[in-house]
């Protein structure tokens, strides 16, 4: 694992999810193993002219990370458990819930379905880079789903957060409607829609204000 | 299906900057190569380890396949341009509006934001048995799992099958049959233009393959014509939920109209069978009439002429009517 990204203020803020966040990086440590087991074979192999580089460096949240990815490695993957940026979430890995959503240069995109090496000269942003990296205020979008208590379980939650971010940016005066076809690439197992929809809406006028 | 498994099986990952390169490294790579525009189609093949490429050659940063710009006569269309695009373009939305309406109707915003055009069109069919690794006509095996007694066939082909009753799933297919889009072909010695009702190919053509596209070949560009620009226009899809469904029948006319009188028209719809299908007899019966009910009524009815339905598919009959109805009743 690379050194660990400070999350600003949030680490500081919240010391219980400080702790729980460590515990979860341990394993995915342990776990990260297998998944990149399989490609072992290529590690230390002569990078092939014209093919893709190994070691690059991505734009998230505004900062640049050097990491060492594989060809075959989903950006999702790459933040989980090279950058252990798990906000991002790994649903069904099939481009069919949502839950891997983020911004690339400004447009939501499924994380589980994009190389890391697709992105190299974009800006990402993932859940972790919407609050105020100096003074912690959280974005109007992530206000609004603490307002309206949007969500159950909230697992979709940092994708659909992503997809409101999309959409307050591009649209921030929609209709409920066009707020439910924003978000209709991610998915609620809680079948919490409407409080979503709240939540969106509530985003939106909150990004209108500021 | 979508099991994690864990990683993608591994590959080489070339980034080619030009067509020509592309196209070199196609030929290098052949049988042991993928093409990958958005990747939406490729991943699931990926993960679910039944096409295992050796070279993946990612046209995301070649600049000359992206983007729209006015044509000589229309509009040309880069293959990698992404559905989002279409749909926001202003003299997309001004003047082919029938495509715009397509594009829309693919599956989820953040698909849309990557797919591609020439993805949409060149992707392969969702017929799970075929996708699931089965070793069908279409696998190159020997029986068509689909159309077996005991086969789920809900979502298949009621015509133009050929041993295999898959079908087309683009959204944008029949919208570009009925604008009469030329698609662009390049291979390493030789550039071909190929109408879209001709880019699309069924079973009895080649069965392994859904577009006239062969190993090398690389769709590059799809041109509209102003042949058929603010003409009157009707899309209409439908699927199981509002969002990331594929269509279970889709319909895309253009007509010319005078009054309610049909001048000219064309009327594609996908989802029937292995190819978007475009409907000469109806455009034949449309032609030169009057629109009103019984037009309507007998459009639909010759649509699904000759069409024959599996054991769960029978509702795509009425369903391909109705759609056709509604599009020739919405000239008048």
């Amino acid at each position: 694992m690379g050194e660990v990204e400070s999350a600003g203020l949030l680490e500081t803020k919240y010391s219980r999810r400080k702790f729980i966040k460590g515990v979860i990086a341990a394993g995915a440590t342990a776990s990260s193993a297998g998944y990149f087991i399989g490609g072992s074979g290529l590690l230390g192999a002569q990078a092939v002219p014209g093919a893709a580089e190994r070691l690059i460096t991505l734009t998230i949240n505004g900062q640049q990370r050097r990491v060492d990815v594989l060809p075959n490695e989903t950006l999702a993957m790459t933040l989980r458990y090279r950058l252990n940026l798990t906000g991002t979430k790994l649903g069904c890995d099939r481009a069919e819930c949502g839950a891997c959503t983020v911004l690339v240069d400004g447009v939501s995109q499924y994380g589980c379905s994009m190389l890391t090496n697709q992105v190299r000269g974009s800006s990402i942003t993932t859940i972790e880079g919407l609050e105020n990296p100096d003074t912690g205020e959280l974005s109007p979008v992530q206000q609004a789903v603490i307002d309206e208590g949007g969500f159950q379980c909230a697992f979709c939650a940092p994708g659909f957060i992503m997809s409101m971010t999309a959409m307050v940016n591009e649209n921030p005066n929609p209709t409920r409607a066009e707020a439910a076809h924003a978000l209709s690439g991610n998915l609620c197992r809680c079948g919490d829609y409407d409080k979503i929809l709240n939540c969106a809406m509530r985003a939106a006028e909150l990004a209108r204000s500021v | 299906m979508a099991i994690i498994r864990d990683m993608i099986p591994a590959f080489e990952l070339f980034q080619p900057t030009t067509v020509e390169d592309a196209l070199a490294l196609m030929a290098e790579h052949g049988e042991a190569g993928w093409v990958l525009a958005g990747g939406l189609d490729s991943y699931d093949w990926f993960k679910d380890r039944i096409k295992r490429p050796e070279a993946v050659i990612d046209l995301g940063g070649i600049d000359e396949l992206n983007g729209i710009s006015d044509g000589q006569d229309g509009l040309e269309i880069g293959a990698m341009t992404t559905l989002t695009e279409i749909v926001r373009h202003e003299r997309v939305r001004s003047e082919y509006m029938l495509l715009a309406d397509a594009a829309e109707h693919v599956a989820t915003p953040q698909i849309r934001n990557q797919g591609t055009l020439g993805g949409n069109i060149s992707q392969d069919t969702r017929c799970w048995y075929y996708r699931s690794g089965w070793a069908c006509y279409r696998a190159g095996g020997n029986t068509c799992y689909a159309a077996a007694p005991q086969a789920m066939n809900r979502e298949h082909a009621i015509t133009g099958t050929s041993r295999c009753v898959a079908v087309n799933p683009s959204d944008t297919a029949p919208a570009l049959v009925a604008l009469d889009a030329k698609m662009t072909v390049r291979g390493r010695r030789s550039s071909s233009v190929y109408d879209a009702e001709d880019f699309f190919i069924g079973p009895a053509t080649d069965i392994t393959r859904m577009t006239i596209l062969e190993a090398g070949d690389l769709l590059t560009q799809i041109d509209i014509p102003s042949e058929w620009a603010n003409a009157h226009f009707y899309y209409e899809k439908v699927r199981d939920r509002g969002s990331w469904d594929f269509q279970l029948v889709s319909v895309a006319a253009a007509f010319k109209t005078s009054g309610n009188t049909i001048e000219d028209a064309r009327i594609a719809v996908n989802g029937i069978a292995p190819f978007p299908v475009r409907l000469d007899a109806v455009e034949r019966l449309v032609i030169g009439a009057a629109v009103d009910e019984a037009l309507a009524v007998e459009a639909g009815e010759i649509a699904i002429d000759g069409s024959r339905p599996l054991k769960h598919n029978e509702y795509k009959q009425p369903m391909t009517s109705n759609l056709v109805r509604r599009a020739v009743r919405s000239v008048a």
